[in-house]
């Protein structure tokens, strides 16, 4: 421990520095390195922990999920793949409405996308490129639209639908899930046009685009990756929603409106396996947007 | 010639103060049509009514015999569910910014609950606690007998299953926003706290978790918010044995077909809401002002 490090040739060495080097270096206070080990151990452990939590319940339900019924019946149930069948998933497919549901699901979601995006883009580049009046009223009149219940807005909206004939249809649905993403939609798409730097679009103007042709052949296609994060953002917030889809629908059920009003007389292989069924595109769409997840929100909630 | 010069100009001038709210417009008019329009309706709805006077809707709201009940669970679920969810996602995002081997494998899993619907975390969940379910099943090799834990005689384990599919589901939520925030946070102030020797806990308190107000306000708020609206998770998890503030909207919509009685529901909440947004904003904006009243 004592030995001195090969000195680099050049510097002249310092007069106290060979006296420094002679006298033997105490041992070796080992004790803060082992504390930090421990504290990073239990840092791990719990973070296995914590793991253990948010992922077992998902490898449960997908266990339920492709386990037989006899194996769904039988009681104590194995925590491994004992009798893995398809079965149940295939049940779940066929029964009445779980289809169809399913279309209505995917529907609702590219439309709600598509409608949020439409309206709420142009409101986004609004707040990224211009300074006006009302900019920051705008923004919190926005927020207060995140924070409302969905319940309020539903009901009369399904009194309005009814009247107006669109009741229990895509649309309706649509409708509604475009207004709740469309705060979101207008925040993010914000933050995605801030991030393209202003003097392209200009460069663009300046050399003979006009502003909404500078829009398009600039600022477009750089924010492509940033619009679609907050599309599949819009079209999860509609995939999941339950509520006000059960309430403004009667027979075009999206599929966890259908789950949710089949629940009280259906039987538990077709629960676990429409609880699989509505986890799985969740699985995938973190998987594709963990990168975007914090940027997405740390860019648009100030 | 100056005149032509000049009228383009200012029309583009003119143009350009307008553009913004030209592009603002469609969205504006999509929330007043089905946002501004949809609440004062709600209003108008809950006091008027197909039978009886204005306040009849709240007679029967009241009236119905699950009201109260629904009252006591959906606050005592926010107000157990909140902290905890807090505690749990601040430790979460602590332990994420220490940049353990596998950190991307683990903010994976713990952001999955993100996109997972309150039904499908209140069906995963059934899995577990049913009775024939993993739990017990688990609880069976050790010689546990199996326990009804969704059983109506059994309110405190129910709560307890709705309770944990929640933190489940809604921790994911706020660990994204805290995230978020700490990006931003620059690193020094800790790093100095450190060096002056502050330990870990003198560290959050009086560093790191004051420079998160920002986002453990906005985090809190709408967290709160979104339990209020807990809903499915219950409905999956125990029928409606568990009876919550918006299932009780629902129930009074499609079960009892009136629109009436489930508006006046859904202003309780809204209003329940409403004040706990601006308590927040309130509680969490005080020390800010009292500390700048010390200096």
């Amino acid at each position: 421990m004592s030995i001195a490090p090969p000195a680099p040739p050049a510097p002249p060495a310092p007069p106290e520095a060979p006296a420094v080097a002679a006298e033997p270096l105490p041992p070796v206070d080992r004790r803060p390195l082992r504390r930090r080990r421990m504290i990073r151990a239990g840092q791990q452990v719990a973070a296995i922990a914590l793991t253990l939590f948010m992922g077992v319940p998902v490898y449960l339900i997908a266990l339920a999920a492709f386990s037989s019924r006899a194996e769904l019946n039988r009681f104590p149930k194995a925590l491994w793949p004992r009798d893995v069948s398809i079965d149940t998933m295939r049940t779940f497919l066929h029964s009445t409405g779980v289809v169809p549901s399913f279309i209505n699901s995917v529907e609702v979601g590219i439309a709600t996308l598509i409608v949020s995006l439409l309206i709420g883009a142009p409101a986004g580049y609004a707040i990224a490129r211009y300074v006006f009046r009302g900019r920051d009223g705008y923004q919190l009149f926005l927020l207060t639209a995140r924070s409302l219940p969905v319940v309020v807005l539903s009901i009369p909206l399904a009194t309005m639908f009814l009247r107006l004939n669109i009741y229990d249809s895509v649309l309706a649905v649509t409708l509604v899930h475009a207004v709740l993403a469309l705060p979101t939609t207008v925040l993010i798409t914000a933050s995605v046009f801030v991030a393209v730097p202003a003097e392209l679009e200009e460069a663009g103007m300046v050399f003979g685009c006009t502003r909404f042709g500078a829009f398009r052949k600039v600022v477009l296609p750089l924010s492509v990756p940033g619009v679609a994060a907050s599309s599949i953002f819009t079209f999860v917030l509609s995939w999941n929603e339950v509520l006000a889809a059960a309430i403004l629908t009667l027979n075009n059920r999206t599929l966890p409106a259908q789950v949710l009003t089949t629940l009280p007389y259906s039987p538990v292989e077709f629960r676990f396996a429409g609880g699989f069924a509505m986890v799985v595109p969740s699985l995938v769409f973190i998987l594709l947007m963990r990168r975007y997840l914090t940027n997405m929100w740390g860019a648009t909630i100030r | 010639m100056v005149a032509t010069e000049v009228r383009p100009a200012r029309r583009s001038a003119l143009g350009r103060a307008a553009a913004p709210y030209a592009l603002l417009l469609p969205s504006v008019l999509f929330m007043l049509a089905l946002f501004g329009w949809p609440v004062i309706s709600a209003v108008q709805q809950a006091f008027t009514g197909t039978h009886g006077g204005a306040t009849q809707n709240w007679h029967d709201m009241v009236a119905e015999p699950h009201f109260w009940q629904s009252v006591r669970n959906t606050l005592l679920l926010v107000v157990v569910l909140i902290p905890v969810q807090f505690v749990l996602a601040v430790a979460m995002a602590l332990l994420l910014r220490e940049r353990l081997p596998g950190r991307g494998f683990y903010f994976y899993v713990w952001s999955v609950p993100l996109a997972v619907s309150d039904l499908a975390a209140g069906l995963v969940w059934l899995s577990i606690f049913t009775d024939n379910g993993y739990l017990n099943s688990a609880l069976g090799w050790f010689g546990v007998n199996p326990v009804e834990w969704l059983s109506y005689q059994n309110a405190s384990t129910m709560f307890l299953a709705v309770f944990l599919a929640e933190l489940w589901r809604a921790t994911s939520l706020v660990l994204i926003i805290l995230v978020s925030g700490m990006q931003m946070m620059p690193r020094d102030y800790e790093e100095a706290a450190e060096v002056f020797g502050a330990s870990f806990w003198q560290r959050l308190r009086h560093v790191t978790l004051p420079l998160m107000r920002p986002s453990i306000q906005v985090a809190l708020i709408l967290r709160t918010i979104l339990a209020f609206q807990a809903f499915a998770v219950a409905q999956a998890l125990t029928g409606n044995e568990f009876p919550l503030l918006v299932g009780q909207t629902y129930l009074w919509f499609a079960g009892l077909n009136d629109p009436h009685v489930a508006s006046a529901v859904a202003l309780v909440v809204l209003g329940v809401s409403m004040l706990t947004a601006i308590g927040y904003l309130v509680m969490l904006r005080r020390p800010d002002r009292s500390q700048g009243g010390e200096r």
